[in-house]
């Protein structure tokens, strides 16, 4: 093979389907042909009817809803507050020295070691979930924004100031497009992790949830539920890059052209 | 008075790492006066960009001033369009919108940012890209929006930081003529940085040498050529003769610049 040469979009979507078909082939023969107990792993027919079964009987679609609106809620909220501060801190310099050393500080605080802290502090209802995924993707969305928003092109910074911006103007119509398109990656990254963060929420007192559910089928030994959850998330994840990813591409034609 | 008047302007960076402090820049002078196409030659790394960036505002001298219309210039402003070596269009803006970035920012209206763009266009011979993205553009045409949009500003003097030089021969060749011209039509007052010695000639009326570093301007050369150059003038004897002289002096610098950093 000649590295880095392209391959064509037919034959690209071809070889990602087949890792799939080989992984699912893979999956059948170990369990199917009894090489794993049971006990530990369901095959993947067992897997789906379980899945089946959860959404058509055990109302599997209302956790799966409510799991989305926690990671998107606790997701936005972190947004909303986080892209402006990181975009003050990567602008102005005494923000940054301000905020910067203890955002970097709370950046490695475990999220899910909040967890305990966090029942304590507001229950095990919606709130204190939101408060893990708000801990989870806060920190880490300012620190992104921050170093993408100082990194901008000087040279396009100066040429600015020759065409007679002032400092605002520099801010609005230099700072701000030029990194709009990482930032909006940013988000992209971090909304997968605020998935990650939610499971875990929901694994620690919750009556609710993907996460819930994956707890209670670990009592019932039912590995096709356990690992038809997981499935479920990856395909919401899978799905929400794509769209995220579509966005972007929408939203900022510049970088493609 | 001169059109913009560089007095005794030094610069000295601070060392690296506790190190000495570099001298970049001796006390240098330079009277540029209205209408004046100067071309600041010098060898690389001789402070020739430093000074210009003094003279935009971007850098501040360690010493002396610079006055344009007798004012004493602070930091950057759009009375000093400038273009720079590296390609500095913003990305997310079509060649238009570049073009009317600093009318935008003054508030002028749309009706009237567009005509002025459309003038620009036309003058720079991108009709037909006003709504490419840089990225679709050739390194050649990216100058030339630059170009267009330092000039739509209507600038009292126009500051070019070596702009051809990353552009293959025959581009540069065609954008010196292009600027040429602009110049002989429009009548700006010009600054331009280069270290190629026919460019210089080609389009100066005045050539400003500098030594090697720490730079000073070593001799300031009048051309004598008429106007307008065609680029036949090239191949005059005139021409060779003041290539042959301002050869004689780069290159005295240029071997002091590369033993210097040897």
């Amino acid at each position: 093979m000649k590295p880095l040469k392209p391959i064509g979009s037919k034959a690209g979507i071809a070889l990602g389907v087949a890792f799939f078909l080989l992984f699912f082939l893979v999956w059948s023969v170990v369990t199917l042909g009894g090489f794993v107990s049971k006990t530990f792993l369901a095959d993947p027919f067992t897997m789906l009817e379980s899945g089946w079964r959860l959404l058509t009987v055990h109302g599997f679609h209302k956790d799966i809803g409510i799991t989305v609106w926690r990671v998107v809620g606790g997701f936005v909220i972190a947004a909303a507050l986080g892209v402006p501060l990181g975009i003050a801190m990567g602008a102005y310099k005494p923000i940054e020295a301000f905020f910067e050393p203890f955002v970097s500080f709370a950046r490695y605080l475990p999220a899910s070691a909040f967890i305990p802290l966090l029942i304590l502090w507001a229950g095990i209802g919606e709130m204190q979930k939101l408060m893990v995924i708000f801990i989870g993707s806060f920190f880490q969305i300012v620190l992104m924004v921050a170093v993408t928003v100082g990194a901008t092109r000087r040279d396009l910074v100066e040429a600015a100031y020759t065409l007679g911006a002032g400092n605002s103007g520099v801010v609005r119509r230099v700072l701000l497009p030029s990194s709009a398109p990482d930032i909006a990656e940013t988000l992209r990254l971090v909304l997968g992790w605020a998935w990650t963060y939610v499971i875990v929420a929901e694994l620690i007192g919750a009556s609710s949830g993907i996460g819930h559910m994956i707890t209670d089928s670990q009592a019932l030994l039912d590995t096709g539920q356990i690992i038809f959850g997981i499935v479920v998330i990856g395909v919401i994840g899978l799905v929400s890059d794509y769209v995220f990813k579509l966005w972007n591409r929408r939203l900022f034609p510049w970088r493609l052209a | 008075m001169s059109k913009l008047a560089i007095e005794a302007v030094s610069r000295t960076f601070a060392g690296v790492h506790g190190g000495p402090p570099t001298r970049a820049l001796e006390p240098t002078s330079l009277a540029v006066e209205d209408n004046d196409f100067i071309c600041i030659l010098g060898p690389s790394g001789c402070g020739k960009s430093t000074l210009l960036r003094i003279v935009a505002g971007l850098d501040e001298p360690t010493s002396g001033r610079v006055l344009l219309d007798g004012a004493p210039v602070g930091g950057p402003g759009p009375d000093r369009g400038m273009v720079f070596q590296s390609y500095t269009l913003f990305p997310w803006l079509t060649v238009r919108q570049n073009i009317c970035f600093g009318l935008r920012e003054r508030g002028v209206p749309q009706a009237e940012q567009d005509r002025v763009a459309a003038h620009f266009v036309a003058r720079v011979g991108l009709g037909g890209f006003e709504g490419h993205y840089p990225k679709m553009l050739s390194g050649g045409m990216q100058q030339r929006t630059a170009l267009a949009r330092a000039l739509a500003n209507d600038p009292k003097i126009l500051l070019l930081d070596e702009p051809f030089g990353a552009l293959d021969n025959q581009t540069r060749a065609l954008m010196q003529e292009l600027l040429l011209g602009i110049w002989e039509a429009d009548r700006k007052t010009v600054l331009f940085v280069t270290h190629d010695i026919d460019e210089a000639i080609f389009m100066a009326n005045r050539v400003a040498v500098m030594s090697a570093r720490p730079g000073r301007i070593k001799s300031d050369v009048r051309i004598d050529l008429p106007h307008p150059r065609h680029y036949t003038v090239k191949t005059t004897p005139e021409f060779s003769a003041y290539k042959a002289r301002l050869t004689e002096e780069i290159r005295a610098e240029s071997i002091k610049a590369a033993t210097m950093s040897l």
